[in-house]
């Protein structure tokens, strides 16, 4: 249940705006990729172009080729929204839905796509993905309590089960700890080795002690000035990357001297 | 689609699923062709405003052209048409409707900047909201109790001042004449004023609140005392709200019906004489006293001056929120 | 050229020389001022209420600004002045509100009662103070629905389209349009009512759908408006949370940003009717007035709430006051409404943490 993804010479406008420029990129199944650089490089904007919600911004788009498994994303008979139903998202904020409870938002993704599933059938779908989120154990006696009663932390888990309840290939986080505690961000960061097991994870941080903690690989993406595009500067292995990089820009971001 | 909107408790039986016929897409579908009915939908919705605006001005003219056309002796055969034209009978009514409207403005703006003032500058904190809210009622009640209220009780209260007003200033022609009961242009524009305090008051409150703090404080750091800093600080900034209010209020009382109707007696004169019954009428009060007996031509008559007084209250209304627009992209406030 | 910009000698910060009037002034002033009134009134002819209260208001700001100006000096007089005015303002704002009120209960409860709410005018002749308004009641019912059920879809849809699709020169005309609309007389919203149907059916037609179409052009407006702030309202977040699980726009819309703005989009409908409901103006023109209870839209005259009051207090007599009660009723429902729009954005506001 999950596949690699192969990007090359991958542009991202924003309407006459280049906001990333040339990347070309190798995403391995079942492994946890990192996207490091400082703000404004283009890490989250990247990482959006591979699930096509970048789309959603009027005015973006994207040359070069994606494909997932030799399958182009952007082929012209591709819905966006079956790329999404593939490649699965969570956001920087936990985005629980209001009007919907615990469980509900588990099978949001089921619901909202007015799929037929047994009553049985959703309630495995529930536990499992909210097992899969270690989430299980701290909510299964209030699934029908409103999603926005959870902490931030238990918010954001229930997030990652709403997504993965969709049987996603790939996993993409565009900073998922940034608004949490460290507790919280400590337990995300084990759900993320569990996942990663199944999953092809992309993850967008700017922590670097977590790029270092959680990811197999790591890119590290940097710009030249405001107004210049995003350029991926390098990648490799996240323990060469941190030990031994081979770009003078990434060893100064990675020992603090900037960003 | 609304019925898809209708709340539902969240939770409740897992299998509920949603019995909305327009939704009930097969699993796989991706919406493709919902999501492309729905933005038609939407598009046309929005469309059709358009439409329906321009349908309007059609409409009128349709109806109002065979009076536009007709020669002075049929328009003459309808029993109350006073002039050789449509535009000589309309002439006095857009008279009588800019003057009324104008008095009521005259009337209302001091009052309501200085309601909006005292809501937004000077009650405390916590009252501010519920005496807005009591401004705000006053917009809630129907044209025909206002129209009651001017006509059985105002016309008796402002009867003693009228009385001492052309007695004292009974010299300049604006004040001459008073005839009791108090059915004169006056009055209606007294009523009119009420109907119209609510709008100017609501916006121009919006925006003096939007004024910058750091220019209040600044003000009161220099040791001016509450005055001073409204003065200095929040009128300038809500000026070009408060006309834009004021040009919206004004909107308002031109269309405004009823309370005209009920509190004026008529007459079709270019007459400065405020406080002197039978000597004016506006022209939403004369279509909607002349109307239900009216057929054939002068049916078309009628619809004519109505053309008029839509085309009078569109562009009141266009220059009014032309206005509104500008000083949005200016402030950058949103 | 040196400027002295060193601080003046401290000074105390109660300036002797700068008196202040006593807390208690305002209030003595504005008895002085009321008493003056009255006794002025007295000696010139009959005091009224509304004279003393009046005059009495002038006499006090006159009073209370020269004192200040006295005995604090030009500036805090003129704040006082401004101050007096201000509150005054809105004070003068409350006697219509206070009297209307007052008046519209006080005279509405001498012909108001259950009969009177369950019988129509039919045999309701000269001085008989018989006679109701249950014809009325249902016609404005059911036009007031009627306009709703023609402008909430339209409004929705439109508003819809300017939140989540609209860009470029057709949106930007339709929001300008849509505020334009907002200003149409209503009384010209009956004429188009008026023309329409009967440029198609014939001079004669009457009927209530041609009095629910004028109302929907008023209304269809203020309901973009409120469904439009509603939407816009939802957080940008839970429409990507919902296109990220590969949910498409229009479920999107529909599930999601409809359902999270649902109590909203409920309360501002039910205060645009609450808006169209007392619309007398365009219902005169088109569906007129009966004596007897019509329960179809689509054939002859209807009765309404307010036609109905100001044909009453056009005929005087017994009239007026059922012309009051009349009024009491419709502005019972008014309120109702509004009271129940917001008790429903209270009961269906999207759950939070509690």
């Amino acid at each position: 249940m999950s596949k690699r993804i192969d990007v090359s010479d991958l542009d991202v406008y924003y309407g006459d705006f280049l906001a990333v420029e040339g990347v070309t990129m190798a995403i391995e199944a079942r492994q946890a990729t990192a996207l490091i650089g400082p703000s404004g490089c283009g890490k989250s904007t990247f990482l959006r172009t591979l699930n096509r919600m970048h789309e959603v911004i009027p005015g973006a788009r994207v040359t070069g080729k994606a494909l997932m498994d030799g399958q182009d994303l952007y082929g012209s008979d591709v819905d966006p929204v079956t790329v999404r139903r593939q490649i699965g998202m969570v956001f920087q904020r936990p985005n629980p839905f209001p009007t919907m409870s615990i469980a509900d938002n588990v099978l949001a993704g089921v619901r909202l796509n007015n799929r037929r599933m047994s009553k049985g059938e959703q309630q495995d779908l529930v536990e499992q993905s909210l097992r899969g989120a270690n989430l299980w154990n701290e909510v299964k006696d209030r699934l029908e309590r409103p999603g926005s009663s959870l902490s931030g932390g238990q918010q954001q888990r229930l997030c990652i089960a709403r997504a993965i309840a969709v049987k996603p290939q790939v996993l993409l986080m565009d900073e998922p700890c940034s608004a949490l505690d460290p507790i919280s961000t400590l337990a995300i960061e084990d759900l993320i080795a569990e996942l990663k097991s199944d999953y092809t994870i992309v993850i967008v941080t700017h922590n670097m002690q977590q790029a270092a903690r959680v990811s197999d690989r790591t890119a590290f993406f940097n710009i030249a000035g405001t107004g210049k595009p995003g350029k991926l500067i390098e990648m490799d292995d996240t323990a060469t990357m941190f030990s031994s990089p081979r770009e003078q820009a990434t060893e100064d971001y990675i020992s603090g001297r900037f960003g | 689609m609304a019925l898809t909107t209708t709340p539902r408790r969240s939770g409740t039986s897992p299998d509920g699923e949603q019995v909305d016929a327009g939704a009930a897409v097969r699993a796989a579908s991706t919406g493709r062709v919902g999501s492309r009915v729905f933005a038609g939908l939407s598009t046309g919705a929005g469309v059709l405003i358009l439409l329906t605006l321009a349908a309007v001005a059609v409409f009128l003219v349709i109806r109002a052209w065979p009076a536009l056309t007709a020669s002075s002796e049929e328009l003459g055969d309808i029993s109350w048409f006073n002039g050789d034209s449509v535009a000589e009978y309309v002439g006095p009514l857009i008279f009588g409707t800019l003057l009324a409207s104008v008095l009521a403005l005259l009337i209302a703006v001091p009052v309501s900047v200085g309601i909006a003032l005292f809501i937004s500058h000077y009650a405390p904190r916590r009252l501010a909201q519920s005496l807005g809210y009591l401004i705000d009622l006053l917009a809630a009640i129907p044209s025909v109790v206002y129209g009651l209220w001017g006509a059985l009780w105002l016309l008796g209260v402002v009867d003693p001042f009228f009385e001492w007003l052309s007695g004292a200033l009974g010299f300049i022609p604006l004040f001459a004449d008073y005839q009791a009961p108090a059915k004169n242009i006056l009055s209606a524009s007294i009523v009119l004023a009420v109907m119209i305090l609510p709008i100017i008051t609501a916006v121009s409150r919006e925006v003096f609140l939007q004024t910058p703090r750091l220019h209040e404080e600044a003000s009161l750091a220099l040791g001016a005392t509450r005055w001073e800093m409204v003065r200095q600080a929040v009128l300038p900034f809500g000026r070009s709200g408060v006309i834009s209010a004021s040009m919206l209020g004004l909107g308002r009382a031109l269309g405004e019906t009823m309370a005209v109707l009920m509190v004026i007696s008529p007459g079709f004169l270019y007459s400065f004489h405020l406080l002197q019954p039978g000597q004016h009428q506006t022209i939403a009060a004369n279509i909607a006293s002349k109307f239900p007996e009216a057929s054939g031509l002068s049916v078309s008559a009628l619809i004519a001056t109505g053309l008029a007084l839509f085309v009078i209250t569109f562009a009141v209304n266009f220059v009014a929120r032309w206005i509104i627009a500008r000083r949005a992209e200016f402030s950058g406030a949103n | 050229m040196a400027v002295d910009t060193a601080p003046a000698p401290a000074t105390s910060l109660v300036d002797p020389a700068q008196g202040r009037l006593p807390r208690w002034a305002t209030w003595a002033f504005l008895a002085g001022g009321v008493v003056a009134a009255f006794l002025l009134l007295l000696v010139l002819g009959n005091p009224t209420v509304a004279g003393v209260v009046g005059l009495g208001a002038v006499l006090y700001a006159v009073g209370a600004t020269v004192a200040s100006f006295v005995v604090e000096g030009r500036r805090r007089a003129v704040d006082r002045l401004a101050t007096t005015l201000v509150t005054g303002a809105f004070l003068l704002a409350l006697i219509p509100l206070v009297s209307l009120v007052l008046l519209v209960v006080t005279r509405g409860m001498t012909s108001f009662s259950w009969t009177f709410l369950t019988t129509d005018m039919v045999g309701i002749f000269g001085d008989m103070t018989e006679g109701g308004i249950a014809h009325a009641i249902v016609g404005t019912l059911l036009i007031t629905f009627a306009a709703a059920v023609i402008s909430v879809p339209i409004g929705l849809l439109t508003a819809i389209y300017l939140v989540e699709y609209g860009r470029g020169p057709l949106a930007r005309a339709i929001t300008f349009l849509v505020d334009v609309m907002t200003g149409i007389p209503s009384i010209v919203a009956g004429l188009f009512g008026f023309a329409v149907f009967t440029l198609a059916l014939g001079p004669a037609f009457r009927a209530g759908i041609m009095g629910a179409v004028a109302l929907s052009l008023l209304m269809t407006p203020v309901v973009i408006r409120s469904v439009e702030e509603m939407l816009r309202l939802v957080p940008n977040e839970l429409r990507e949370a919902s296109y990220a699980l590969g949910v498409p726009k229009w479920l999107t819309i529909v599930k999601v940003v409809l359902r999270t703005a649902a109590a909203g989009i409920v309360t501002g409908v039910m205060l645009a009717v609450a808006r169209i409901i007392g619309e007398t103006a365009p219902l005169l023109l088109t569906v007129g007035l009966v004596t007897q209870m019509n329960t179809s839209l689509f054939e002859g005259r209807m009765a309404t709430l307010p036609v109905f009051a100001f044909r009453q207090y056009e005929q005087g007599g017994t009239g007026i006051d059922r012309a009051w009660a009349a009024a009491l009723t419709l502005i019972l429902i008014v309120m109702l409404l509004n009271l129940l729009a917001r008790l429903i954005s209270r009961w269906f506001a999207p759950k939070g943490a509690r």
